[in-house]
């Protein structure tokens, strides 16, 4: 899916760093006083501290008040209330009903897609650098300035979609972000047009990384091509699998740009995400509380998610993430 | 690779291929080539033909788009917080990676999963509160009040990347640096940053990338139009000629030019960035 800054999606795989001494191995006669080692980190910690840990420790802290943000810290304790009226809020639950509806139809289309075309482009046919190059195109625009392109493509009274239609033979006159019960498959398919060339490259990726001799062992021993695919690619795909499935959920919680550019969260809250929903109580309503509880919300939602899954689902693949260990250097 | 002896079975497998690659291909040039062509149209064009290629060509919106302050402000805003994130966010990063993949220190576990817990906060959650530490500072309408920020999202990312790759960089030349007199600062800056280049230009991609198209944090940091980055721009751009559509379309096609140089140039360490990112522990 997506997240807000366009690079940043990368689960937590993340193993703590010196269970295994390397590092202190490797550490030389010179070793570096306090006042060293903290010059060294004081500036990114710093940063760090002030602009990430902060507000959510702020946010944690203000979810519990009722507050306008204006005239100075909050004062109006009200324990519980926000989270008890979040979770009664219908544009809330409809949030998390939609979220869900976009994670099922990744999971189900755009995932698969993605794999599909990657398993193509692995081949070697003449042109797949150029097709590879250009399916991943639309990853690099900005999500905001994606969202205007297809609101004019979408465009009311006979736009350029309904021009294609036309084209096609098809005469329409499709409300296609106005219609509710429409406008979230839209708002999908466009971020399937944005997104699966990422998928593809990390599908890629991990194809690559599996041996070639694998496969021409498997032929020897007169394997099927379906059964190559089932015993040895799916399988070694795994982690890369697992991963994309981790990115692809998490950025859909966390959507925001390209919808809000797109269609606002309307007609009648029908394509809004919770992060919507929290700009409009917090920037336009004031309900400063309110929108904290409900980013408070979003952080559990995502953060009790991806340990879940590191737990359960990613364990086997904590030490190579992606492409299944070896490729790190470091680490092992 | 499957082999497929026939010549027949060979031929069904390169259409197959192409088919699939030209509608996918078509599936993705078609919106990008309507903001191109588009913007080469006029709306009468735009309605008429929407389809067909521009008739006659119509340079107005782009040369009106290139002849435009707003255009090269925007333009101009976005590149000075991208070099600055960038900078920052590399310079720290790879200070603090310095300091996890060459020494050991009490408290460096605990501080190294506090910085890569980092990756699961999302930055939605973040941004309400982060307004509100941010007026309290003072930097709202200032472009630091969006480098800073996006700094230091950008730090957990960055410093893991680093840190794996500066892990990789073998102990010998330390310790050789270190007999012929080198200190951790000049071992740090003269030898090991040298030597990590590609590391450093693949996290400067991702970085960079990154601040260019973020649009929630510059949409409630800057208020004033003038510091407006272009995402901001292309969005109240496209809301102030609603009716001129070619216009925005040509606008739209400015505002997405240098992302796709961009990427042609730098794609490499861009795609290495992203499948890394994922990959290295």
């Amino acid at each position: 899916m997506s997240a807000a800054p366009t690079t940043s999606p990368v689960p937590p795989v993340e193993r703590p760093a010196g269970r295994d001494g390397k590092a202190s191995r490797r550490r030389p006669a010179g070793r570096p006083g306090a006042g060293t080692l903290a010059a060294f980190i004081a500036p990114g910690l710093v940063l760090f501290l002030l602009f990430v840990l902060a507000p959510i420790i702020f946010a944690a802290y203000v979810g519990f008040f009722r507050w306008n943000g204006l005239g100075g810290p909050p004062t109006d304790f009200i324990g519980f209330e926000n989270f008890a009226n979040l979770i009664k809020d219908s544009v809330f639950l409809g949030d998390l009903w939609r979220v869900g509806l976009i994670i099922a139809m990744s999971l189900v289309i755009q995932l698969p897609l993605a794999f599909g075309l990657a398993m193509l482009l692995h081949q070697r046919f003449p042109g797949r650098t150029i097709f590879r190059l250009l399916f991943f195109v639309p990853y690099v625009l900005a999500e905001a300035v994606t969202g205007v392109l297809f609101r004019l493509i979408f465009s009311e009274r006979r736009g350029f979609a309904d021009s294609l239609l036309a084209s096609l033979g098809v005469e329409s006159d499709i409300g296609w972000l106005s219609d509710r019960s429409l406008v979230l498959f839209v708002v999908f398919g466009i971020l399937t047009w944005k997104f699966f060339g990422f998928y593809m490259i990390l599908y890629l990726a991990g194809r690559q990384n599996i041996p070639e001799e694998l496969y021409e062992a498997a032929a020897i021993d007169g394997a099927t091509n379906r059964q190559m695919f089932s015993r040895i690619t799916l399988p070694l795909m795994g982690p890369t699998l697992r991963i994309t499935i981790f990115l692809s959920i998490i950025g859909a919680v966390q959507l925001f740009d390209l919808v809000f550019v797109l269609t606002g969260g309307g007609p009648f809250h029908a394509s809004e995400t919770m992060a919507i929903t929290m700009y409009e109580q917090g920037f336009q309503r004031n309900q400063i509380g309110y929108a904290s509880a409900l980013s408070i919300a979003m952080f559990l939602i995502s953060f009790v998610f991806a340990l879940f899954y590191q737990r359960y689902v990613l364990k086997r693949d904590l030490q190579g993430g992606l492409t299944g260990g070896g490729s790190n250097g470091g680490d092992r | 690779m499957p082999v497929v002896n026939s010549k027949r079975g060979n031929l069904l497998r390169n259409t197959g291929f192409y088919i699939a690659a030209f509608i996918t291909t078509a599936f993705v040039a078609t919106p990008i080539l309507f903001a191109l062509l588009g913007g080469f149209k006029d709306n009468a064009q735009l309605r008429e033909n929407a389809l067909g290629l521009p008739n006659p060509w119509n340079v107005e919106n782009y040369t009106d788009t290139l002849a435009s302050d707003v255009f090269w402000r925007q333009a101009f805003n976005s590149a000075l917080i991208a070099l600055a994130t960038t900078f920052i966010v590399v310079a720290a990063s790879a200070m603090v990676a310095f300091a996890f993949a060459r020494y050991a220190f009490r408290g460096r576990e605990v501080l190294f999963t506090l910085f890569a817990t980092g990756l699961m906060f999302p930055f939605a959650v973040a941004v309400l509160p982060l307004f509100i530490i941010l007026r309290t500072m003072g930097l709202l309408d200032s472009p630091l009040g969006v480098i800073l920020p996006q700094a230091a999202f950008g730090l957990p990312l960055t410093i893991i990347i680093l840190r794996s790759f500066f892990r990789a960089i073998p102990g010998e030349i330390e310790e050789a640096a270190v007999i012929d007199g080198a200190g951790p600062w000049r071992f740090f800056l003269t030898i090991l940053l040298p030597m990590a280049r590609p590391a450093l230009a693949t996290v400067s991609v991702l970085a960079l990338v990154g601040s260019w198209n973020n649009y929630l944090l510059p949409l409630v940091v800057l208020n004033d139009a003038s510091l407006w980055t272009l995402p901001l721009g292309v969005d109240q751009f496209s809301g102030q000629y609603a009716s001129d559509t070619a216009k925005v379309l040509a606008f739209v096609m400015m505002a997405m030019l240098p992302a796709l140089l961009f990427y042609g140039f730098a794609e490499r360490h861009l795609i290495s960035g992203l499948t890394s990112g994922g990959t290295k522990g």
